[in-house]
């Protein structure tokens, strides 16, 4: 149904002048969540293109995920959780690196720009460094173009 | 290393005359080729970067353009305020395109970046490194103090691998030529710089300490490697009272050294060109010169 | 048929200022399933609960979203209100429109589109969420205190008066700490080790606390309420029950030259030592790097003189199991090393020293029995320059942050050394005085006019010793605008306060984040200063911060008041937010098993048919999974899901957002 989807498409012509990349992020609860809400106290501003997605943490991402969000027409997808060594959970992001080495090969296969897929460690301290990634992120989709213009097979379907 | 592109400044073909000597006569012993970069002019020093930023870069920029142009990859500037300027200014250069841009069109030159320029510290260690310790068969056997100053120890990007507060670039060459390097307090404190003219009094007072400090610390000679350096720790000895005659403390160049414990003549070096009498340290050394070293 | 209630939040003007929250609640009206949408200033106050409970019996909600603030905020709150009218609590959730919206966009227009996403996606999760019931796991009512200064006694002390016992773990063979190490504390000069020995000699014949000095923490698991933890019982080679303190060996021994470091390597001490004369326990420990029998075969003359024959140079670390259900840390500061300013002499001038070390020069129990002497020829200095900020403040070479302490303690030793010399000059270079605790201010302007204590504001630009040992200090007088120089005895450097060496590691076995600098991170820097991410583990002291005695004191109480409020029940509910594994398909090849950082998963058979072959498939344990969902991610055979955040769910939001 309609509703359920979400409202964005008249910018998200690549013909359009100032296309605003549509970035998903899949963060961790414990970390980029919390460094995330530390961005938002200390009112740090950032571009208003991203949507977070909150999992326990990094180590809870499928691959399935990261392809469905660009199924969905996604310009880009951000994973961000702890840094090595800080997982709340002692070892799931090291689970989640290890997918993602594989997953990055995976996806160049699929025809994907690997400039979409972004993999970062920001923790409950880090408020500017969110800020500043979520920014340099969707500079770089920016200079990217929508997804669409990516992949013209799914244009046609 | 057979050649190396010479930027001598001013100051060697003038007051710093003894190093120009002394360098040459080491590099002839070790084989180096110095090719002056023909055409070259004045570095801008202390007073275009007082006066003008723009001045300050382009003044060292036509010249390490020069130097590009005549194939020099690499550039010994002795004088460490010439150094400090050419190096100085090709890491800005690198730094900042609209810089390099603008550099461009008022020297008429483009500097691409080639040149790597080194100091007197880095070229004598280069020599160490390529076998030249074995020329040195007549080691001077004195108490010297390494007097550092301000452009051969600071300035993070521009003197690579030494620390500010202790640094030690002259050190093993000293150790090489037979000398041993005291311990002591001033060897980075300002000489005075370029007021010998204008301010004459704190140049007095600040190398003043430096000579004092370098005697309570044991040393016979302080050795140095930059001509402004030389020329306030030198010159201004007589009116010191406790540098007086008998008192005075010899200031040598590094490449001054360096020959006397090749075993090269003093005059050869221009040790008797010094204000303060120098001609002495050569009796330091534990034998004879070798017959016809030139 | 789902029913769920939207609520937006304007949250005064915080959300209201950038987004438009009649709108959202607008759009979220149209939203498939959801039955009600409204907007109010202040969801979290009591009519904005009332709303939200009044919603959901009216309107018979299935579920819930808040729009709002972060989680982390109130889906505490929310969740209970939902509880008190029969909602299942995990069938609200919060979508956070301040900190990740109207705080960091000012665009109107695409805040509040974002905002309108972020609910949807949020409405589509809750549609698919299930009520779930917490999960009770036992909790062991004994806590563990991981340090034993100061902060760490007070901890224990604070538990075990609470009924609770204690285990009080200290690396050093004596509790004690730092504070067992200083002279005089400030703003009363009180005897530091007066006011210290009562409280540590309470520790150790409280009955609730279990001492375990000369041991360090190894391994941690577990979690919340049941923590198993391995403590190493480092070697004391001396027998502490049959041991009485005589310090016989102490005096035979003929290794009396090595530095101790207890007086910050100003004296030295034997290889058969106890730290201090007032240590807890008062039995020596043998230092085996130099002990002459251990090293060699040789002397073992302690022994021989020990008439209780408490020597046993066949002892051997041993590693101990404890069970506790709460951990303090409280593993305090050392002071940044000096050696990288070059400028002050680079660690290399022996009349250059720390705070510690003058304090030991200070202490009556101390090297020179309290006299100032300077370390190169013990002459006493007449002249004593104290340098503030050493390495704090300093982003190139030291740490970025005051370090708090510094600025109190070097008027106090300012003052210690004008009363012990009184015809010495004291003076201070200093960037500002940071003297706000009570009675602080006072006791610098006591230093300053009562003491004579000169104090000058301007750094120091070199420090360096001239041939006549004076040490030649050149600062900057900047209020007077020129250059000061002064021929100082003795230099004494207030060194920036940085965490233990090795905390870093005590953290990552914890689970517990700490910043870049070292410190503990506290779960939230206003409202939870001594709680950390790691459910059960609390902080107390300098680890977390640098501070001074009454706040480390203060967060040490603190830190024992959660311990006690959470072991106070038998049982802890613990957030159902647990993996499930869908025996039918699953094919047991294990590797959630193997992936599970708390082993949380088991294999088990299910029951078989008579004459059907036995089929194993891997099984959750409630009690022990922590719900970080690796193993749903890992699993090939899609057959373990996530409660709170299961496939279908995320599947769902990421549709939201094409």
């Amino acid at each position: 149904m309609e509703q359920t989807k979400a409202n964005t498409k008249t910018t998200r012509d690549a013909s359009a002048e100032g296309f605003e990349p549509r970035i998903v992020a899949f963060v961790c609860n414990w970390c980029t969540y919390a460094g995330a809400d530390l961005a938002g106290t200390s009112r740090m501003q950032y571009a208003p293109n991203v949507r977070i997605i909150k999992l326990p943490c990094t180590g809870r991402i499928d691959p399935m995920f990261i392809l469905k969000a660009f199924e969905g027409g996604a310009d880009a997808v951000l994973v961000s959780g702890c840094h090595p060594g800080d997982c709340h959970y002692t070892s799931g992001n090291y689970h989640a690196r290890r997918r993602w080495a594989v997953f990055h090969k995976l996806l160049d296969f699929t025809g994907i720009d690997p400039g979409r897929l972004h993999f970062s460690w920001v923790s409950a301290a880090e408020g500017r460094k969110f800020a500043d990634l979520i920014n340099d992120v969707t500079e770089a989709v920016r200079g990217l173009g929508p997804f669409a213009s990516d992949n013209p097979a799914r244009r046609q379907a | 290393m057979k050649v190396i592109g010479y930027y001598p400044g001013c100051s060697l073909h003038g007051g710093g005359r003894e190093l120009d000597m002394s360098l040459r006569a080491v590099c002839r012993l070790a084989g180096v080729e110095l090719r002056e970069v023909d055409d070259w002019s004045c570095c801008g020093a202390t007073a275009a970067h007082n006066l003008s930023h723009d001045l300050a870069v382009a003044l060292p920029c036509r010249n390490l353009a020069l130097a590009e142009e005549q194939g020099l990859s690499e550039l010994l500037a002795p004088c460490a305020a010439c150094f400090s300027r050419l190096k100085g200014t090709h890491v800005r250069l690198a730094r900042s395109a609209e810089l390099a841009g603008r550099m461009r069109e008022i020297t008429g030159r483009g500097y691409r970046g080639t040149v790597r320029v080194h100091n007197l510290n880095e070229f004598v260690a280069r020599l160490l490194a390529e076998g030249f310790g074995a020329k040195l068969t007549s080691p001077l056997a004195l108490k010297v103090a390494a007097y550092y100053g301000c452009l051969l120890s600071r300035g993070q990007d521009i003197v690579e691998g030494q620390d500010a507060e202790n640094p030690n670039g002259m050190e093993a060459a000293l150790q090489a030529a037979g000398c041993q390097v005291v311990d002591w307090n001033l060897a980075t404190e300002c000489c005075g710089g370029g007021f010998s003219m204008s301010l004459t009094a704190a140049v007095t007072s600040l190398s003043g300490a430096i000579l004092r400090d370098a005697r309570e610390s044991g040393a016979q000679a302080i050795v140095t490697a930059c001509p402004m350096c030389h020329s306030n720790l030198d010159m201004r000895q007589k009116g010191m009272g406790d540098f007086d005659g008998a008192g005075r403390m010899p200031v040598l160049y590094l490449t001054e050294v360096l020959g006397l414990a090749a075993g090269l003549e003093p005059k050869a070096l221009g040790l008797n060109l010094h204000f303060t009498d120098a001609m002495s340290v050569a009796s330091a050394r534990q034998s004879q010169p070798v017959e016809g070293s030139r | 048929m789902a029913r769920v209630g939207v609520f937006i939040c304007h949250c005064g003007e915080n959300i209201g200022r950038t987004v438009d929250c009649a709108a959202v609640a607008a759009e979220a009206g149209r939203m498939s399933g959801v039955a009600v949408a409204i907007d109010y200033k202040y969801m979290c106050s009591d009519p904005g609960q009332a709303m939200i409970r009044n919603a959901i019996a009216e309107q018979n909600l299935t579920g819930v979203v808040v729009a709002a603030c972060s989680p982390r905020m109130h889906e505490v709150t929310f969740r209970r209100a939902a509880a008190q009218v029969g909602l299942n609590p995990y069938l609200l959730e919060m979508a956070n429109l301040r900190e990740h919206c109207s705080w960091v966009h000012e665009d109107r227009a695409s805040a509040t589109a974002k905002a309108i996403d972020l609910v949807r996606v949020m409405v589509e999760k809750v549609k698919r969420n299930r009520a779930l019931l917490p999960v009770r796991v036992h909790i062991e009512p004994t806590a563990m205190v991981v340090g034993g200064g100061i902060a760490g006694i007070q901890a224990a002390l604070d538990i075990a008066a609470g009924g609770k016992k204690v285990i009080l773990v200290e690396k050093s063979p004596s509790i004690g700490g730092h504070m067992a190490r200083l002279s005089e504390t400030f703003p009363t000069l009180d005897c530091s080790q007066c006011i210290l020995t009562p409280r540590m000699v309470e520790a150790a014949s409280h009955p609730n606390i279990t001492l375990m000095t000369y041991c360090e923490v190894a391994a941690v698991e577990g979690f919340v309420g049941n923590f198993q933890v391995t403590i190493r019982r480092k070697a004391r080679y001396v027998d502490v029950a049959k041991c009485t303190g005589c310090g016989d060996c102490a005096t035979k021994c003929p290794q009396k030259k090595i530095p101790n470091e207890f007086d910050a390597n100003l004296g030295t001490r034997t290889a058969i030592y106890t730290p201090f004369p007032q240590a807890v326990p008062n039995k020596p420990v043998i230092d085996a790097e130099h002990c002459i029998k251990l090293t060699k075969g040789k002397c073992g003359l302690c022994a021989k003189v020990c008439t209780r024959g408490a020597i046993n140079f066949q002892d051997k670390d041993e590693l101990v199991q404890v069970k506790v259900g709460a951990i303090v840390l409280a593993t305090g500061f050392e002071l940044w090393d000096h050696s990288a300013y070059g400028e002050y002499g680079g660690g290399r001038l022996a009349d250059v020293i720390d705070g510690f070390a003058f304090e030991r020069l200070a202490s009556a129990s101390g090297p020179t029995e309290g006299r100032i002497r300077r370390p190169s020829d013990q002459a006493e200095p007449k002249t004593v320059v104290f340098i503030q900020c050493c390495g704090s403040r300093d982003e190139k070479i030291g740490k970025a942050y005051c370090s708090k302490i510094c600025c109190m303690y070097t008027a106090k030793h300012a003052m210690l050394y004008r009363h012990k010399v009184h015809d010495g000059r004291a003076v201070v270079f200093y960037m500002d005085i940071r003297a706000a605790g009570k009675g602080y201010e006072e006791f610098v302007r006591r230093a300053i006019e009562a003491d004579g204590a000169e104090y000058v504001r301007g750094r120091v630009s070199r420090v360096y010793r001239r041939s006549d040992g004076k040490l030649i200090v050149r600062g900057a007088d900047t209020l007077a605008g020129r250059a000061m120089t002064v021929e100082a005895d003795m230099v004494v450097l207030a060194d920036a306060v940085v965490p233990r060496s090795g905390s870093e590691k005590l953290a990552q076995m914890l689970g517990v984040p700490y910043d870049g600098d070292g410190f503990y991170s506290e779960a939230h820097p206003k409202l939870r200063p001594v709680e950390t991410a790691a459910a059960g583990v609390f902080l107390a002291g300098a680890c977390q911060a640098p501070k001074d005695i009454p706040d480390s004191v203060a967060q040490a109480s603190a830190a024992a008041a959660k311990v006690l409020g959470l072991l106070s029940s038998d049982e802890l509910e613990r957030e159902p937010i647990i993996a499930r594994v869908n025996s039918q398909t699953c094919v047991h090849c294990r590797a959630c098993i193997n992936a599970c950082p708390y082993r949380a998963i088991e294999d088990a058979a299910l029951p078989a048919r008579p004459g059907a072959p036995v089929v194993q498939v891997a099984r959750v344990n409630e009690g022990l999974c922590q719900g970080c969902g690796t193993c749903v991610a890992l699993c090939r055979s899609n057959s373990i899901d996530l409660d709170g955040f299961t496939d279908e769910q995320i599947f769902a939001e990421i549709a939201t957002l094409e």
